[in-house]
């Protein structure tokens, strides 16, 4: 094997051999070179190289980051003190105009509107004419806003009290606190009687003797209400939000535990359901024999009496019962989250 | 004139659910439960009787609903176009409820389950009342029901996010029921009517006169904005990704599905039968519509392609896929507005199913929605994987499937539609699909690899049961259906918006 010189690599004769077996460029040699070099490391030094190289990456990707992180919070500092500001002030500037711009909208077109009170306003036509001159005659109904409502139109109505009842079982599901099945109280309901009994102060002289006395008026007002609504003014709506607020102003004088001898969750469901079912079974009997014109066996009556115009006294007073259950509800649930 | 018993079935799909809401909230979780599922199941099947007799040319007609005549009592109106939709709606209402059936016990409290299947069923008897009746007020009191009832359904799950949503879509939704009510007084000071015909006929002489054109336009404005702001169009959709995203899966496939195709089902059957399509187009309220839709296909696919989450990616999919439809109605066009209907289905009957599947791969993956977890879920719950895939397809627009057609309608609509409108629909559909292919194909893709090696899942892989399985097989089924046989369905949209007028 013939000796060969430490740098024959690079010699001239080496180079002209390797340009005769196709060539390299001299990247190829430097490659090759550094690879010798390498190999040629022994494992500790090689390893050096190494670490050395990892600590400057290290270093540079740490600088890096630093650099990332001071962007970044240049970038925040600018959002959360002038860039919030200014998106306020935009957000702002913005909610103004449109405002400014929708009301200006809105109250010109009522300037176009056909003019208040006029006779020749395209709403005095045949619908009012009939409900107005044959109202009475035909729903039985001396309050013809009440043979509107619960007679022509009671599928609104039928669905308008269904609003009421959806609302009341939405605030029942976001606020009634978890029962247990046992049925005794949790920790959380324990808590909130605590709080209530705290902010709410019973036994107040003054506002328990106005209440005895008020609380029956108002019942009876409501009821009166409920009662004559296809008679005078009144009805279900307005009936049964005086008896809500009726049952409100004696919960607050007397407080949950005299109030739950008559009223508790079991009377709000029992009441309510039994009087959407009322009204729903009694208007689909009502609208099946009317579409399909069979003899219905509900009859105006007498105009002016108190069981006259067919339903609707009925109809009033299952209204008015979710009216006022309603009401109820939505009082204890905000305070307390249950009844 | 005298009825016939048929005729009085759609009175009997409003006034069940709506009658036996009240009941079910006495009543023990699991009767009631039963029992809201056989109501809708009723309807369903009632709504599929009519669908039959209108298939083989029943006439339209009106159904009085009391002892008085229409302009004078309230009325609801049958035709071919409301009894698909009625199907359509009591189906995916039914299969929803069936699909996430086993999920309400461990997501709700007790005490709140039977509340939960009165919302349902409230929300059917608003959605058929929505659909069948002709009379513009009936339309915002029903409307109100399904307003407070998806926002029951919204927050039903009491957690952090979606009680956010809620009070997100209880401001957007009631800024968008206030602008429709100020339209219908506006409409009612000027036509002096409720009867969405007595209005129609009103509206022309006004429209011919030129008399009282500014209220004309406002009362237009109203209306279409309100219920484009209820139904989640483009700029408005930003209570759509946490209000789908986090509720009960039952939820998010009625919400995603139902609530804003009641809306859009609402404003079509305005357009056409209370305002007339000739005076919305006048207007140019179809302009504004057509561009924000355009922006909105675009933007929702942008946002779905960002998620990690895929509940949230498929709430995203839906702002896309509601600037679809609202392209179609955009056009101003018949042949734009059954292209919007034939979306409203095939959305309508996709995204419930890929709410469904996609918590049923979530369950199947350790209960997690990230994508990362997500891997090999088509494995662990096959029927899940394969009814996902199919609906990404569908949505893809894959041929075979509902969201081919709806895609070829709408680009087939656009070239009748004037040049412009032609190249911008066009272009702004391929982006879209190229982006909808993007994320969905991703998904699938995720789905059917190999899990990564750090994962853990539970051992009995989160399997939902029977219920779960056959409302997937039933989605699937009406998925492929609707693409095989669309030719029907558009045949059937085609005759029912010409007796719409």
């Amino acid at each position: 094997m013939a000796k060969t010189r430490p740098d024959y690599e690079s010699s001239l004769f080496a180079r002209f051999l390797r340009w005769l077996q196709g060539g390299s460029t001299q990247l190829d040699d430097e490659m090759s070179h550094t690879m010798d070099d390498k190999a040629s490391l022994s494992h500790s030094e090689a390893d050096k190289i190494a670490q050395e190289h990892e600590a400057k990456y290290e270093a540079r990707l740490a600088a890096m980051a630093e650099q990332e992180k001071n962007m970044y919070a240049h970038v925040h500092a600018w959002a959360s003190n002038q860039g919030k500001g200014l998106s306020n002030w935009l957000y702002r500037i913005l909610a103004v105009v449109i405002c400014v711009g929708i009301i200006v909208l809105l109250v010109s077109t009522a300037a176009e509107l056909p003019p208040y009170g006029s006779p020749d306003n395209p709403a005095h036509n045949e619908v009012a004419e009939r409900y107005i001159e044959k109202g009475m005659q035909e729903t039985g109904a001396v309050n013809i806003v009440a043979g509107m409502i619960l007679d022509y139109r009671a599928f609104d109505t039928l669905g308008e009290s269904n609003v009421l009842f959806i609302a009341a079982v939405t605030v029942l599901i976001l606020l009634r606190m978890t029962t247990r099945p046992d049925g005794k109280p949790t920790t959380s309901q324990l808590e909130a009687e605590c709080d209530d009994r705290m902010y709410e102060p019973k036994n107040d002289l003054i506002l328990q003797h106005q209440a005895s006395f008020l609380v029956p008026m108002i019942l009876l007002f409501g009821i009166y209400g409920l009662m004559n609504g296809h008679i005078g003014p009144g009805g279900g709506f307005g009936g049964g939000a005086i008896m809500g607020a009726g049952l409100i102003l004696y919960l607050n004088a007397f407080g949950f535990k005299k109030t739950e001898r008559f009223f508790t969750f079991k009377t709000f469901s029992i009441v309510s359901v039994a009087a959407l079912s009322f009204y729903a079974v009694s208007k689909a009997y009502s609208f099946f024999t009317g579409a399909n014109h069979l003899p219905s066996i509900i009859t105006p009556g007498t105009p002016g009496m108190l069981f006259s115009a067919g339903l609707i006294p009925y109809l009033n007073i299952a209204v008015g019962m979710v009216v006022c259950c309603t009401m109820y509800a939505f009082y204890t649930l905000f305070r307390k989250g249950d009844m | 004139m005298h009825m016939q018993l048929w005729q009085s079935i759609p009175f009997a799909c409003i006034i069940l659910p709506l009658g036996s809401a009240a009941v079910t909230s006495i009543m023990k979780p699991r009767l009631a439960r039963i029992w809201a599922t056989s109501i809708i199941s009723i309807v369903t099947v009632l709504s599929a009787v009519v669908t039959v007799l209108y298939m083989n040319g029943a006439e339209p007609y009106t159904y009085m609903m009391g002892h008085y005549p229409a302009p004078w009592g309230n009325e609801i109106r049958v035709g071919m176009l409301e009894t698909v939709t009625a199907l359509v709606f009591s189906l995916t209402m039914l299969l929803s409820l069936l699909g996430g059936m086993k999920k309400l016990d461990e997501h709700l409290p007790r005490q709140n389950q039977s509340l939960y299947c009165v919302v349902l069923l409230l929300m059917t008897a608003a959605l058929m009342a929505q659909v069948y009746t002709n009379d513009i007020f009936t339309g915002y009191v029903f409307l109100e029901i399904m307003t407070l009832a998806a926002c029951a359904l919204i927050a039903v799950r009491k957690r952090g996010r979606t009680l956010v949503a809620a009070a997100k879509y209880m401001i957007m939704n009631l800024i968008g029921s206030g602008l429709f009510l100020l339209g219908i007084i506006f409409l009612y000071d000027i036509s002096g009517h409720l009867l969405m015909e007595n209005i129609g006929d009103a509206v022309a002489h006004i429209a011919a006169t030129g008399e009282y054109r500014q209220p004309l336009i406002v009362v237009v404005a109203l209306i279409t904005i309100g219920l484009s702001i209820k139904s989640a169009l483009f700029p408005f959709h930003t209570w759509v990704p946490d209000a789908y995203g986090y509720s009960t899966p039952t939820s998010q496939a009625v919400l995603s599905s139902l609530v804003s195709k009641g809306y859009i089902f609402l404003l079509i059957k305005i357009m056409y039968r209370v305002i007339g399509l000739n005076v919305i187009v006048k207007t140019g309220i179809t302009d504004v519509l057509f561009a924000f839709a355009l922006v909105g296909m675009v933007m929702g696919s942008l946002s779905a392609i960002r998620q990690n989450d895929i509940r949230r990616m498929v709430a995203f999919s839906s702002v896309a896929q509601i600037g679809y439809i609202y392209m179609g109605i955009g056009l101003g066009t018949d042949a734009g507005m059954m292209a919007a209907m034939f979306h409203l289905f095939s959305h309508t009957l996709c995204k419930s199913m890929l709410f469904l599947a996609a918590g049923g791969l979530a369950d199947a993956s350790g209960n997690s929605k990230h994508f990362r977890d997500l891997r090999g879920a088509g494995y662990r719950s096959p029927i899940a994987g394969v009814a996902f895939t199919i609906g990404a397809l569908s949505m893809v627009g894959f041929p075979f499937l509902g969201g081919f057609v709806a895609k070829f309608n709408f680009a087939l609509a656009a070239m009748d539609a004037g040049s412009i409108r032609a190249l911008l629909v066009l272009i702004v559909l391929a982006v879209s699909t190229a982006l909808n292919t993007v994320y969905f194909l991703r998904t699938v893709i995720t789905l059917y690899r190999k899990p990564l090696e750090t994962a853990h899942y539970p051992a009995e892989k989160g399997q939902r049961g029977l219920l779960f399985n056959v409302s997937l097989v039933c989605f699937s089924a009406a998925n492929v259906l609707l693409g095989v046989f669309s030719q029907i369905i558009v045949n059937a949209i085609v005759k029912g918006l010409s007796t719409f007028g």
